[in-house]
């Protein structure tokens, strides 16, 4: 099988020295953090099976999709709409990066105080490490903050086909037109790349797919606001993670399956820690795979998370789109109106944000919020500041963590969080 | 009851032990390469059978090895802080590694804090470093620190950067006693952006770690915050105290 797989990989074009390079680590980190974990529900399984052939069976898949004339769009941002993708019969996966790799190689484009986010992005490009980038057929950008915008002009000229989607700044309604058109755009596109035509009946049934996708991780977050809480943070963030680039059919089935059994948990009070366990919110910067360092090192300290207020988590996949309309024109709209209320940190203003951050502190019953971010990213650091001292004067504990995927910091954070935790215990 | 707590910090490892609330005995020894050494060593001086904590970058360590529950710098810094002071609302703490402002709420428990990451500015280390550049003992850099005039600025806060910058100024003919103040005022306005943040203005404030022995750093702070900034000869043992303290079994 791994011969296969080898086979697969140096067709796609993949270093198989490096990839072999991080597939060690990425194991190792995966068995450190989340199989130690006690009490975690049996349907978990699934999770580790889909980490253990992350770069296997579902390269393969993708791979064979291709031979059937399934394109593959690679994506990274929560604003590029999955459903025109499998309306056109096409695959859409996520390729945020979450661990430094061939940093060297990086600093040749780009600089240094830049977000981790970004530079791993490259660094999986340099190193030929990502399988999912390598198989796109088309590699989409987006244009939120200054950091990616620029670099995709950088990062376009180093893989085959790259697109860019503008996005609006402000939630008025010229942004409205500005999504619409670029959704529209992005139709032509994809029809281009696939040959084939998105109709009403594609449409909808993309729409259907996706919503029921979404609505399997707010079965998960409902079953997170329980006390004690059935699944732990991580696992919860790796479910949020494979979203992004599991079968959308297999990975909602496996979801509710899961859910089905914290639905037993719940009833049974078991849980993964104790009912009093200190309860966090994480808001702010999405965290890609493999990047688990504060959630491992809220969970190790005593505390559990039972939200994420982030792309890779709520903000990603809040509200579904309203199936009901009848010509492209109306689901299109719809579409629009969904997208339009994903509060990123790139809108000015971004109130919706602020209220969001409290409805989940009310809903999940969490005690404290940690404001996560990655270093030098400006719109969510900036907003951090703010947020923190709002939730404060309303009695809500909040601390700002600011990091990046280096693990040189990691005893500074972890004493930073212990101590944030026992201001929880009291 | 007796309590002990013990302080594995980045340059010394303290330990204090607490006799119905009294300090009835304070050890300081040099952190080395072999920190669990020297915490045993310092351990053997406790009575057996009484409950110790621990605390400071080593507390992991002692934990794993000996089984000894563990609190935060943070949290220990403001229950020895308050034992010192009782009316004490914010905490600097000035340590080998770190430095951090603690906010207390009205029941005297940590509210926020707001602490430096990764880079050592305005730290212990930093003013190691910078002492040995100019030739100094720390107590002659802190002496120099308070003979010094306001004739220069040191601008970087890094502390490879403040380095250069100190080698450029030597150059140029400054004092190292001017060189001096200015790396102190440099450590202080790193402290007071910090402090600000937590709006902790007017408020009783104590100084801890091994910051506090430092004449020219507590002198410029109470100048630059404007408040009476109260220390004792006990503030380095803060964390330590800290411990012992939350070692007292509830009653």
């Amino acid at each position: 099988m791994s011969q296969e797989y080898r086979t697969m990989w140096r067709e796609l074009g993949l270093n198989l020295d490096n990839h072999d390079q991080l597939m060690a680590v990425l194991g190792k980190v995966y068995a450190d953090i989340f199989l130690s974990q006690q009490n975690r529900p049996k349907k978990t399984e699934y999770l580790d099976f889909v980490m253990s052939e992350v770069h296997g069976l579902r390269i393969k898949e993708l791979v064979e999709g291709k031979k059937q004339g399934r394109k593959v769009v690679g994506t990274y941002c929560t604003f590029v709409p999955e459903e025109i993708v499998i309306a056109a019969d096409a695959v859409m996966v996520g390729l945020c990066a979450g661990a430094d790799f061939a940093t060297e190689e990086v600093g040749k484009y780009l600089p240094r105080n830049l977000c981790a986010l970004i530079k791993s992005t490259f660094g999986f490009k340099l190193g030929g490490v990502c399988p999912y980038l390598e198989a796109s057929d088309l590699v989409v950008g987006e244009n939120t903050c200054d950091g990616k915008k620029k670099a995709y002009e950088v990062f376009k000229n180093l893989v085959h086909d790259f697109y860019v989607m503008d996005l609006p700044q402000m939630k008025n309604d010229g942004a409205r037109t500005l999504l619409r058109s670029e959704c529209d755009k992005f139709i032509v596109v994809i029809e281009n790349l696939t040959g084939k035509k998105i109709t009403v009946d594609g449409l909808k049934k993309a729409i259907e797919i996706v919503n029921a996708k979404r609505k399997a991780v707010h079965r998960l977050s409902g079953l997170r606001a329980n006390r004690p809480v059935p699944i732990s943070g991580l696992d919860s963030l790796l479910i949020n993670q494979i979203f992004f680039y599991e079968d959308p059919v297999r990975f909602t089935s496996q979801i509710n399956a899961l859910c089905d059994e914290l639905e037993i948990r719940v009833k049974d009070k078991t849980g993964i820690a104790s009912p009093e366990t200190p309860r966090i919110l994480i808001s702010g910067c999405p965290m890609a795979v493999p990047n688990w360092k504060v959630p491992s090192i809220i969970e190790t300290s005593g505390a559990v998370i039972v939200g994420e207020e982030s792309c890779v988590g709520e903000r990603g996949s809040r509200n579904l789109v309203d199936n009901s309309g009848s010509t492209l024109d109306s689901l299109m709209d719809a579409l629009v109106d969904r997208y339009l209320m994903i509060d990123c940190a790139i809108y000015t203003p971004n109130n919706e944000r602020r209220e969001h951050i409290r409805e989940m502190v009310a809903q999940y019953k969490a005690d404290g919020v940690i404001l996560y971010a990655i270093q030098f990213c400006a719109p969510y650091t900036v907003e951090a500041t703010e947020i923190e001292k709002e939730l404060e004067k309303d009695g809500i504990p909040a601390i700002r963590i600011e990091t990046d995927y280096s693990q040189e910091d990691v005893g500074q954070i972890k004493t930073r969080i212990q101590a944030f935790i026992e201001r929880l215990n009291g | 009851m007796i309590t002990a707590g013990i302080d594995i910090g980045s340059s010394s490892i303290k330990l204090t032990i607490l006799e119905n609330l009294s300090i009835v005995r304070r050890e300081l020894v040099p952190a080395t390469f072999r920190p669990l050494e020297a915490a045993s060593e310092l351990l053997a001086l406790v009575p057996a059978g009484s409950p110790v904590f621990a605390t400071g970058y080593g507390r992991d360590l002692l934990e794993a090895k000996f089984n000894i529950p563990t609190i935060t710098e943070i949290k220990a810094h403001a229950l020895g802080a308050r034992l010192l002071f009782p009316n004490c609302k914010t905490i600097i703490d000035i340590g080998g590694q770190d430095m951090k402002i603690i906010q207390l709420d009205s029941k005297g428990k940590v509210a926020r804090f707001e602490m430096n990451d990764r880079c050592a500015a305005g730290t212990g280390k930093f003013l190691e470093v910078m002492a040995k550049r100019l030739g100094f003992t720390l107590f002659d850099f802190s002496k120099a620190g308070e003979a010094g005039k306001d004739t220069v600025t040191i601008s970087a806060m890094c502390t490879v950067f403040a380095e250069s910058e100190v080698v450029g100024l030597v150059n140029r003919g400054f004092s190292r006693e001017d060189i001096s103040r200015a790396l102190h005022s440099s450590v202080v306005k790193r402290i007071a952006a910090m402090y600000k943040r937590l709006e902790s203005e007017n408020s009783f404030t104590v100084v801890t770690g091994g910051g506090a022995r430092n004449t020219a750093l507590l002198t410029l702070l109470g100048e630059v915050l404007c408040t009476g900034i109260h220390y004792s000869d006990d503030s380095q043992l803060a964390g330590a105290l800290g411990c012992a303290l939350n070692a007292i079994p509830p009653t």
